[in-house]
């Protein structure tokens, strides 16, 4: 069945969009990412004007990480607390992250900057990742206890704050730099940053894999609700008719997602969610390193 | 006064024999949610008071192009290993799209002198001025993007697609894509003759997106406050829904 998109003005089919939605709303509910990695490309590759596919994807994530968000609360799985200390750091990190993104923009090739940046930390990211959800896995099998979390140096700072659903007690200031730091990523990136946010809740905060999952998935929704309204009154950009199909499969695949992630180890998870960003990032270094297609490619308009 | 009248008439009518009555099998093209693309037949005859004169058949080009808009094509080249967009040039008026169909090979039809006059060809639509200094072969950036579009349906070129009946009867169809911008679609008929252009044409279809289609693009342009409310408002309703659902059936 085509649908004439208004917005994008190009006809798509209805149920290859219902589809695609379906499957990055089960990826988010899971993993607590948005999908706009996976999405995005998928878009280009129907036919969506690359401006459009980035606005209206910040939509149906705004439906799909609100779907997967209510699944969590009913486990209890969400830090509201945490939640919106990362919140109140990454705005303050988009605002930081729009100024920077203009200077690149000022000195040329800003594209090439952000993917050699993604491509290096996503890379070392999921490296890391993979070979210690590998190892904890090799553990476990061997009936070894996993081992309690260590004190470092970030137990230490001042602030200190209780954390009740993650378990912790630490002070304010590192769940701040982290929302800051995917903040400022997510802006110059324009990704909605729980690929960045997830990996750094578990190593760098130490929070429990499974709370990670719906705080992450709580403070996307006000990101991408922001981008949205961005892009909806500066660019006009975001087709709600894409949209609508879209967020009609992702907020059924957010809740199916949900119920898979809760069924699996955390080791597991965090080895499937490596493997992911991995192969976004062996993607991204594809596109760099083969010779594209075509060496031409059109941008509408002008200056 | 009647006699400036006069001489207005005089001029406002074509020096030549013949000239083209038009049909078209329809003017305006409704974009509708269900919008699949559409053909438009155009059809006509030519008016002449005098005989067919002796020589060269008469050929018939018909043009159809869409609302013109500045374009950026840029090139990647390997750069320490990896790919990199280098130069781009500037193409200030390529039509979002472009047919032409001819009754005989457009080289037959048409001489270069008339085609660069008229502006019929594919490449001749395309309007570049001023590319960088440091871009050697701009003609590769108009090549791509010619390339890129008649991948897509976008410019079309049917050689042979105008049936001439008798010198006088002539039709084609023309296949507007499923991905048609709206705006005013500029169709011209060229008669010619020995690759002149002995008498032009001009009418235009209206392409326009109608109802629902209209109500969302009008309102994200003009309330798009609204708009961006409505569709987050869409976006947290259906994440509510689907988490009701899940939980009334106990999955």
């Amino acid at each position: 069945m085509q649908i004439y998109l208004p917005i994008a003005e190009i006809s798509v089919n209805a149920f290859l969009l219902l589809g695609l939605g379906g499957i990055v709303g089960i990826l988010s509910g899971m993993f607590g990412v948005g999908g706009g990695f996976l999405m995005t490309p998928l878009l280009f590759f129907i036919g969506i004007p690359p401006a459009v596919a980035v606005a209206t994807e910040a939509n149906q994530i705004v439906a799909s990480s609100f779907s997967g968000v209510l699944a969590h609360f009913k486990r209890k799985t969400v830090d509201l607390r945490m939640g919106t200390v990362l919140l109140i750091g990454g705005l303050v990190g988009a605002a930081l992250g729009v100024v920077v993104f203009n200077y690149l923009k000022a000195q040329g090739q800003v594209d090439l900057l952000v993917k050699l940046c993604y491509v290096i930390f996503l890379g070392v990211i999921g490296g890391l990742m993979f070979i210690e959800s590998l190892n904890a896995i090799r553990k476990t099998s061997k009936g070894a206890t996993p081992k309690r979390k260590k004190h470092n140096w970030i137990h230490g700072l001042p602030f200190k704050m209780r954390f009740r659903v993650s378990g912790l007690y630490i002070s304010v200031i590192p769940p701040l730099i982290v929302g800051v730091l995917v903040g400022i990523l997510a802006a110059i990136m324009g990704v909605g940053g729980g690929y960045i946010m997830v990996p750094a809740m578990i190593y760098l905060l130490g929070m429990p894999t499974k709370v990670v999952v719906g705080t992450s998935l709580f403070q996307i929704i006000f990101v991408t609700a922001f981008t949205t309204m961005l892009h909806a009154t500066t660019n006009f950009t975001v087709d709600i008719v894409l949209a609508v199909l879209l967020l009609v499969g992702g907020v059924f695949g957010a809740q199916i997602g949900t119920r898979i992630g809760v069924k699996m180890k955390a080791e597991q998870l965090r080895i499937l969610l490596a493997i992911m960003v991995l192969a976004v990032c062996g993607k991204l270094a594809f596109d760099l390193l083969v010779m594209p297609f075509d060496v031409f490619s059109i941008a509408a308009g002008g200056h | 006064m009647l006699r400036y009248i006069i001489a207005f008439i005089m001029l406002a009518l074509p020096a030549t024999a013949e000239e083209v009555v038009l049909g078209l099998s329809k003017d305006e093209v409704a974009i509708t949610t269900s919008f699949d693309g559409s053909d438009v037949l155009i059809f006509g005859a030519v008016k002449r008071e005098a005989p067919i004169p002796e020589g060269d058949p008469l050929e018939v080009i018909i043009t159809v192009s869409g609302p013109s808009e500045a374009v950026t094509v840029r090139r990647k080249e390997k750069r320490f290993g990896i790919w990199v967009n280098v130069d781009a040039v500037e193409i200030d008026e390529a039509p979002s799209f472009y047919a032409v169909a001819t009754s005989a090979p457009l080289r037959d039809v048409l001489n270069d002198v008339e085609d660069l006059r008229y502006k019929i060809s594919v490449p001749r639509a395309i309007r570049s001025v001023g590319a960088p200094m440091a871009v050697q072969d701009a003609g590769a950036f108009t090549q791509a993007i010619i390339r890129i579009r008649t991948k897509s349906d976008a410019y079309q070129l049917l050689e042979n697609g105008v049936s001439v009946d008798a010198q006088t009867l002539f039709q084609t169809s023309i296949q507007l894509p499923a991905a048609l911008t709206e705006g005013e679609y500029k169709t011209r008929i060229f008669l010619t003759r020995s690759g002149k252009v002995i008498s032009n044409y001009e009418t235009s279809i209206d392409v326009r997106k109608i109802g629902l289609e209209r109500w969302l693009f009008t309102m994200s342009r003009e309330n798009s406050l609204l708009y961006g409310l409505m569709s987050l408002a869409i976006a947290i309703a259906a994440g509510w829904g689907a988490s009701a659902i899940f939980r009334v059936f106990r999955l």
